[in-house]
């Protein structure tokens, strides 16, 4: 007969407290060492493990990201929280003003980051950045908008014009991100704008609406990033507007024959930028975060983005990725003396910082961008 | 029955209703409300500020483009919902009336199945079906035709619309056709009435109310949707969906959006309304 097993109330006892000590150890060690908590407000990607991993590891820090989508979106979503709800927030350069206006963002200290090692003039002193000699925001990353193309279908001789969006060829074949703002900024520089692409008197501005509606009937969709990136890759479209190898590179680097190039009548950069949020408890490990991505290791690591890659801003975070991943230098043109080299091309004139139109509204943009999606 | 009896069935009967009620009001009644107070708000530097002003409905409503979407969404609710019920129409007659027990248990089960999986995944699977390298027209070159341009297309939104709408029509379709007293067919067909005329004079009749409902539920799908005509459509051009997206998109012109959602939301209302009177219409005899 099998013996029934009759725990006793001082085994009952015992071996409930081990229970207990068991169950409960891993909520002590955890609150032994308690991790950080990071808000961060970026677009999306830059608070991923591949971005963060590292320097979350590295300070028991955990970063939790919301993430935006357009400037716009940004300082909506600022606006509506209370203050210190974000404690790093990654901006457009051309909206750090606009942070900085309403209050948002802490003064920075210049010492505590790498200017000497900048690769440009410009990216020290970045328009918007610094106000009555304070600074507010840190640029991080930069990237080049041009024309982006399906290489069979486009030679690089045609990319490198507008021109080229209005080959018969690509008839139903030319996509647009679906943002007014780089969009129009293109049209703006094929009608030889130049550096006043933002600043259109009322018939500037009339002959890019112009341009703009000519390029229509070969318009074969309006794409948000997924969309964008499905497009390319299933050759859907030949050619897109509005973008840069933010997607395809992401395309490239798994093969597809996509490219970006920056055309002869210019590019249109876009911006990325640091900036503490004010009002945080926990500036010190936002400054160290920041300093962190501004360090060689930091710039590999954001120049290499999964979600979308971007040029490094610092000596030493370029003199790093060449080391890391030749490849990845050589394709984005990030070597010294490349013809190609993003430093190049700003010092040659062809690039032009992204901004908000100066002489119309926002809205008078995304009104005739609702129009011009809705014509035949 | 005592008034005393009365009163507390009434209770009883209240204190079940509350809970519903309670929920209508505080999340839909309430945003609604809201929504209608936020159309007339003013928006200065990306930021919301109460008013009273007119300014959101004149700018937008005296837009073409705004007119424009509208129709246009129109158009494409009406006719996706004309294709679906037509489409599943004669699949829930033959659920209802010609199919085993056990075979229409399974063809509900399966037509259940697809709700199981995102919407925004499957349409993502439907771009490389529809894609010009894609799975139809792949197979359309093996007999020498093609490649047809079918994504980025209105084609391929209406697609995407019986992809949300056609499961759905053809079960509640077939829970309408079930419901009809079996003998009322077999008296129309003693009576010498054929077969295509007792559907119309006589299946159809009698489930009228089912096959309404089920095209108002398609119709309201198809009106709301953004996924589709953005994924498959290309969004060339705009629905009123995405109208809503673009707008509080550009300067955060929320007030402005909800001008297109109430104007959405009107439309709707009207529509359902004057399809649920023409199902419940009793015939004239």
């Amino acid at each position: 007969m099998p013996k029934i097993m009759k725990p006793t109330r001082r085994d009952v006892l015992k071996y409930g407290a081990a229970a207990t000590t068991a169950l409960c150890t891993p909520f002590v060690s955890r609150a032994w060492a308690e991790t950080v908590e990071i808000n961060m407000l970026a677009w999306y990607g830059h608070g991923e493990p591949d971005v963060v991993g590292e320097f979350e590891a590295a300070n028991n820090v955990k970063f939790k990201p919301k993430y935006y989508a357009g400037g716009d979106n940004m300082m909506a979503l600022i606006a509506q929280s209370p203050p210190g709800t974000y404690d790093v927030i990654l901006s457009d350069a051309e909206f750090v003003q606009q942070l900085n206006a309403a209050g948002y963002i802490d003064e920075l200290n210049p010492a505590d980051y790498p200017f000497d090692d900048m690769l440009y003039d410009d990216f020290k002193k970045f328009p918007g950045h610094w106000k009555d000699g304070k600074l507010y925001s840190v640029m991080l990353r930069f990237g080049h908008l041009g024309v982006s193309y399906n290489t069979p279908a486009v030679s690089e001789e045609e990319a490198m014009s507008y021109k080229a969006f209005w080959k018969p060829e690509l008839k139903g074949k030319v996509g647009h991100f679906d943002w007014h703002l780089p969009n129009l900024g293109q049209m703006s520089l094929y009608n030889g704008n130049g550096a006043k692409l933002w600043d259109q008197d009322e018939a500037g501005w009339k002959k890019i609406q112009e341009t703009t509606m000519s390029l229509r009937p070969q318009v074969g969709g309006f794409f948000d990033y997924g969309g964008t990136f499905n497009g390319l890759k299933n050759n859907e479209m030949m050619a897109m507007a509005g973008i840069g190898d933010w997607i395809t590179g992401v395309l490239e680097r798994d093969g597809a024959p996509v490219k970006s190039v920056v055309p002869k009548e210019g590019g249109i950069q876009f911006t990325e930028s640091y900036s503490i949020g004010k009002g945080t408890s926990k500036a010190d490990i936002a400054k160290k975060f920041i300093q962190y991505m501004m360090s060689p290791d930091g710039q590999v690591h954001s120049a290499r983005m999964l979600a979308y890659p971007a040029f490094c801003v610092t000596k030493g975070g370029r003199a790093k990725l060449n080391e890391v991943d030749p490849k990845e230098a050589q394709r984005t043109g990030q070597v010294d003396g490349m013809p190609n080299d993003p430093i190049t091309l700003i010092k040659d004139g062809r690039i032009h910082y992204r901004n908000t139109p100066q002489q119309q509204s926002l809205e008078d943009w995304n009104e005739f961008w609702q129009e011009y999606k809705n014509a035949s | 029955m005592t008034s005393r009896e009365a009163t507390k069935s009434d209770h009883y009967a209240i204190a079940w209703r509350l809970p519903l009620i309670v929920w209508q009001g505080l999340f839909f009644v309430g945003p609604l409300l809201f929504m209608v107070a936020m159309s007339f708000f003013l928006v200065k530097n990306y930021r919301m500020e109460a008013a009273s002003q007119f300014t959101n409905w004149s700018r937008l409503l005296s837009k073409d483009f705004f007119w424009d979407a509208y129709f246009f969404t129109l158009f494409l609710a009406i006719l996706a919902t004309i294709i679906t019920s037509v489409v599943a129409f004669p699949a829930s007659y033959f659920l209802a009336f010609k199919a085993s027990d056990g075979a229409r248990r399974w063809a509900i089960f399966f037509l259940i199945i697809p709700f199981f999986t995102s919407y925004l995944v499957r349409i993502f699977a439907w771009q490389v079906i529809l894609a010009q390298q894609g799975v139809i027209n792949a197979g359309l070159s093996f007999l020498g035709l093609g490649p047809w341009q079918m994504l980025n297309t209105q084609f391929g939104t209406i697609v995407g619309y019986l992809v949300l709408c056609l499961p759905l029509a053809v079960i509640l379709q077939t829970f309408s056709l079930a419901s009809i007293d079996k003998r009322l067919v077999e008296a129309a067909h003693n009576l010498g009435c054929g077969r295509l005329r007792t559907v119309f004079t006589v299946v159809v009749p009698l489930a009228k109310t089912g096959l309404v409902v089920a095209a108002v539920f398609c119709f309201i799908l198809c009106f709301g949707d953004f996924v589709s005509p953005y994924y498959l459509g290309g969004s060339k051009p705009p629905t009123l969906s995405i109208l809503i997206i673009d707008t509080s998109k550009s300067g955060q012109q929320w007030p402005r959006a909800a001008v297109v959602a109430i104007t959405m939301i009107v439309t709707l209302l009207a529509v359902a309304l004057a399809a649920i009177g023409f199902a419940y219409k009793k015939r004239s005899t």
